[in-house]
């Protein structure tokens, strides 16, 4: 906050960068809890998400942050003990109340201005779930801040598994733990599973801290163990019995484990001997079903494994995850094209001297161009993420589109682990952002005419993201009424977009909406109606070297389709020359090559031709033509023709000169800024030194065909070209 | 070290183009690299040569004497390229041959006169004598810039 150097600046700067793991677990949860998909665990990750937070932020000042935790979580503990039943209503309130608690995380980061009244109403409306007994915790906070403050900066370089924690978790729970519980006996099988010391946990400190809690006596059972050989370092071997008399309740001996759970089997039980009720059923972190009753010996063992395992097999074990500066992966991605550049220029050398392709040389180049692909992969996926961050902030964007307007809306998600380059997902927040609210409000119908169309009425909006043909394709579809294209079509004419008597296909019309300064909103609205259109959305996902299509069924819903590129680092190519010019080809497009004679091509028109391919009749593109590289060709005569397949499965004949090789190209952008040619997405630097421009065909035969049909023409008009 | 009271002192690196001679403020100036054939932009503009590799990154070269619209050159092993960067990106400048760099304080330079707006309106934003010979200091923003206003 202040200018000066802090030294806990960078701790505080590691709280907040946690915070949004530990806001993502929360979203999370309550996405599985709204899906109905949730186990008793789902509910312990939702709170011990905001318990964290509270805990950071308490160790930081950070005072409105942790009031509204606080209650929060108060509520929560209240579902977790099995007090409350989350209903939809409640859940709502849930969602808003991590949205609010996402907001005070970023504001508390800021330093800005509190949005007080918003947190008072948030606070209200959770306060009624409450009973009388609301307030009996009120005066927990203050003891729980520090011990959450030390673990922060502890674990902080893991990934939200500050295994140091313990002591303080083991020592907690003597200090709120009221003193009328009894001195009873739990045994306590621990048995480390693979992935326990990957974490860096150590089975020791476990122990001591269950020894703090009480008497205990610990048996070693080493019979698993194999013969030395045979001993692996990172498999545990060994398994503890532990017989613990203690004042604490069976939830303090579990919240010792709370850091390995998953990794590792665990049996609470109490001895038989003693089994007496448990006092307090408030605090229940693992499973707070068998504890209302005092329970048989076996029966809360057996649920116990059971929930562990389920865990594991939800979750794979947590990973250890570094983080990295974002500069030092785009310096090593860039190294990593240099080297790629260079060993193409010197596998090409070495090609002219004449060596024999069976000489050392020769063939160690090989093993070298196998490792450099090998490197150059593996780098690729470091920056490789899963679009689920973003599908998350979209979630949040649906909940304030329809409250904003009075739409109740379901929202899907599909391919949350679609993973994309990271520079792609920043970029595409704002245009989906867009898109969603764009779908909520002009895409679905009020609940009234929904209901007419024997619709349910509640809407639904879902994103989806998947790879296909070496492309993301990420989808925002809604059920609602389609494109009124009757009304697209007047709005484009009335605001002189197209002349007035333009006859357009329903494609055509669609794509009206990608026409800048175009708004179907009758009235703005303060949803969408913010000066943006569909154009900067389109512009967003073009200068991504991507595409967005639009498909539309009446009175069935709309789909925005925006196709990307998988990274925007690398590409296989297919380098090509056409009028003297090398250019490169995204392979993946390439369906099929062949050449041609002057037989296999009819004329349609005088400048438009197709070629007769079995199963039907593809139009041609002169590629040359079309990059202004020499004038239309004559004669197809030993034409060589590339076949593309594009997105919507349809197909297009390229003519180019001739195909040279096939190979790996890395990405260069060119400059947005200076000068952006048409049909060239990007270039790259070809093995002689020479840059090579890549080519977008799509765009190219986009721009080909429209040049007849001409609406592409009006379209440009509006933006300069 | 002086520290006499002067006006501020202006490096300038001089290159001729057409048998004019221009300057530019030696402090935008990265390097002076030798002519390689550029890669052409389809549909650029006519004063864009095209992109050349500077180790490894792509440089988009324009031929400044037809963004002055000076008379066609024949290239010649003596064309440089000077890459200049503006803002945060880099272009490369194709002229006829560096001369030399000289040091001047403000007070040397002279506001060109008001010339018609055009395409190159601005470019020039002052004018100087060294040795008898004038030389025009080109404003890099106007230089590069103008052509977003066409083609981007």
């Amino acid at each position: 906050m202040s200018a000066e150097i802090d030294p806990m600046a960078e701790i505080r700067a590691s709280f907040f960068i946690e915070c949004e793991e530990l806001l993502e677990a929360l979203q999370d949860g309550l996405e599985t809890i709204e899906s109905g998909e949730d186990d008793p665990e789902t509910i312990n990750v939702v709170f011990r998400a905001v318990h964290s937070i509270k805990g950071g932020a308490g160790a930081f000042g950070l005072e409105a942050l942790v009031r509204f935790a606080h209650r929060y979580e108060t509520v929560l503990d209240e579902v977790r003990a099995g007090r409350m039943v989350v209903s939809g209503d409640a859940l709502k309130v849930f969602f808003q109340a991590a949205d609010h608690l996402s907001d005070l995380v970023r504001i508390s980061c800021d330093g800005a201005a509190l949005p007080d009244a918003e947190t008072q109403t948030l606070l209200g409306l959770l306060d009624g779930f409450l009973g009388s007994e609301a307030k009996t915790d009120n005066d927990e906070p203050d003891i729980e801040f520090q011990p959450m403050g030390i673990a922060l900066d502890l674990g902080f370089d893991d990934d939200g598994e500050p295994e140091l924690e313990e002591p303080e978790q083991g020592a907690l729970p003597t200090l709120d733990q009221p003193f009328h519980a009894s001195r009873q006996t739990f045994l306590i099988e621990f048995m480390p599973a693979a992935g326990f010391f990957e974490t860096g946990n150590e089975a020791a400190l476990l122990l001591r801290n269950l020894s703090a809690l009480g008497d205990a006596t610990v048996v070693l059972d080493a019979d698993q163990l194999p013969e030395f050989a045979n001993i692996s370092p990172v498999v545990p071997h060994l398994c503890w019995q532990i017989s613990l008399k203690t004042d604490g309740s069976r939830d303090d001996i579990l919240s010792v484990f709370d850091f390995v759970e998953g990794l590792c089997k665990l049996d609470v039980s109490q001895s038989q001997e003693d089994a007496t009720p448990q006092p307090e059923p408030a605090e229940t972190p693992s499973e707070p079903a068998p504890l209302v009753t005092p329970l048989p010996k076996d029966i809360p063992a057996a649920v116990n494994t059971t929930a562990s395992e389920k865990k594991q097999a939800n979750a794979a074990p947590a990973k250890s995850v570094v983080r990295v500066d974002l500069d030092r992966i785009e310096r090593l991605v860039n190294l990593v094209g240099e080297l790629v550049i260079n060993q193409a220029m010197l596998s090409q050398s070495l090609e002219q001297s004449g060596l024999s392709p069976h000489s050392d040389a020769m063939n160690g180049l090989e093993e070298f161009q196998r490792l450099t692909r090998d490197i150059q992969d593996s780098v690729m996926m470091i920056r490789a993420q899963p679009v689920k961050s973003l599908f998350q902030r979209m979630s949040r964007i649906i909940r304030e589109a329809s409250s904003a307007i009075n739409k109740e809306v379901r929202f899907h998600t599909i391919g949350e682990g679609t993973e994309v380059d990271k520079t792609v997902i920043e970029r595409l927040a704002d245009p989906l952002t867009h898109m969603i609210r764009n779908a909520v409000d002009h895409g679905l119908e009020g609940a009234d005419a929904r209901v007419a169309a024997g619709k349910s009425a509640q809407g639904n909006v879902s994103l989806s993201a998947a790879h296909r043909s070496g492309r993301v394709v990420i989808e925002v579809s809604d059920d609602g009424g389609g494109i009124n294209r009757p009304k697209v079509l007047q709005i484009a004419i009335d605001k002189g977009l197209i002349p007035a008597e333009t006859k357009l296909s329903d494609a055509e019309i669609d794509n009206l909406l990608f026409l800048p300064g175009f708004s179907t909103a009758s009235v703005v609205s303060d949803l969408s109606g913010r000066g943006v259109g569909m154009d900067v959305v389109r512009n967003a996902i073009q200068a991504l070297g991507g595409r967005i299509t639009i498909s539309s069924t009446s009175g069935e819903g709309t789909v925005f389709s925006i196709s990307l590129p998988l990274t925007l680092a690398v590409l296989d190519g297919m380098v090509i020359e056409v009028a003297g010019q090398t250019l490169v080809l995204p392979l993946n497009l390439v369906v099929e090559t062949l050449t041609l004679t002057d037989q296999d091509v009819e004329m349609v028109s005088p400048d438009r031709f197709v070629i007769k391919v079995r199963s039907g009749f593809v139009p041609v593109f002169d590629l040359g033509a079309a990059l202004g590289y020499r004038k239309p060709m004559k004669t197809f005569e030993n034409a060589v023709i590339l076949i593309i397949a594009r997105e919507d499965e349809s197909q297009s004949a390229l003519i180019i000169d001739n195909i040279v090789d096939q190979r790996q190209v890395v990405i260069k952008g060119l400059d947005e800024g200076f000068y952006r040619a048409p049909g060239i997405a990007a270039a790259t630097i070809l093995g002689d030194g020479q840059i090579a421009l890549i080519v977008d065909p799509a765009d190219i035969i986009d721009g080909m065909v429209s040049e007849v049909v001409s609406l592409r023409n009006l379209i440009d008009l509006g933006v300069p070209a | 070290m002086t520290d006499t009271v002067a006006p501020p002192k202006i490096e300038l690196l001089t290159f001729r183009l057409a048998d004019q001679e221009y300057a530019l403020d030696i402090m935008s100036v990265r390097e002076i690299r030798g002519w390689t054939q550029a890669t052409p932009l389809p549909h650029a503009p006519h004063y864009m040569k095209g992109v050349i590799n500077l180790r490894g990154t792509v440089l988009p070269v324009m031929d400044l004497g037809a963004r002055l619209d000076l008379a066609a050159r024949e290239q010649t092993a003596r064309n440089v390229i000077i890459v200049v960067k503006h803002e945060d990106s880099m272009t490369g400048l194709l002229v006829d041959a560096v001369s030399d760099i000289v040091a001047l304080t403000s007070n040397d330079l002279q506001a060109p006169p008001e010339i018609s707006p055009g395409q190159s309106a601005g470019v020039v934003s002052a004018l100087t004598l060294i040795d008898k010979r004038m030389i025009r200091v080109l404003n890099l923003a106007a230089t590069i810039v103008v052509q977003e206003g066409i083609a981007a």
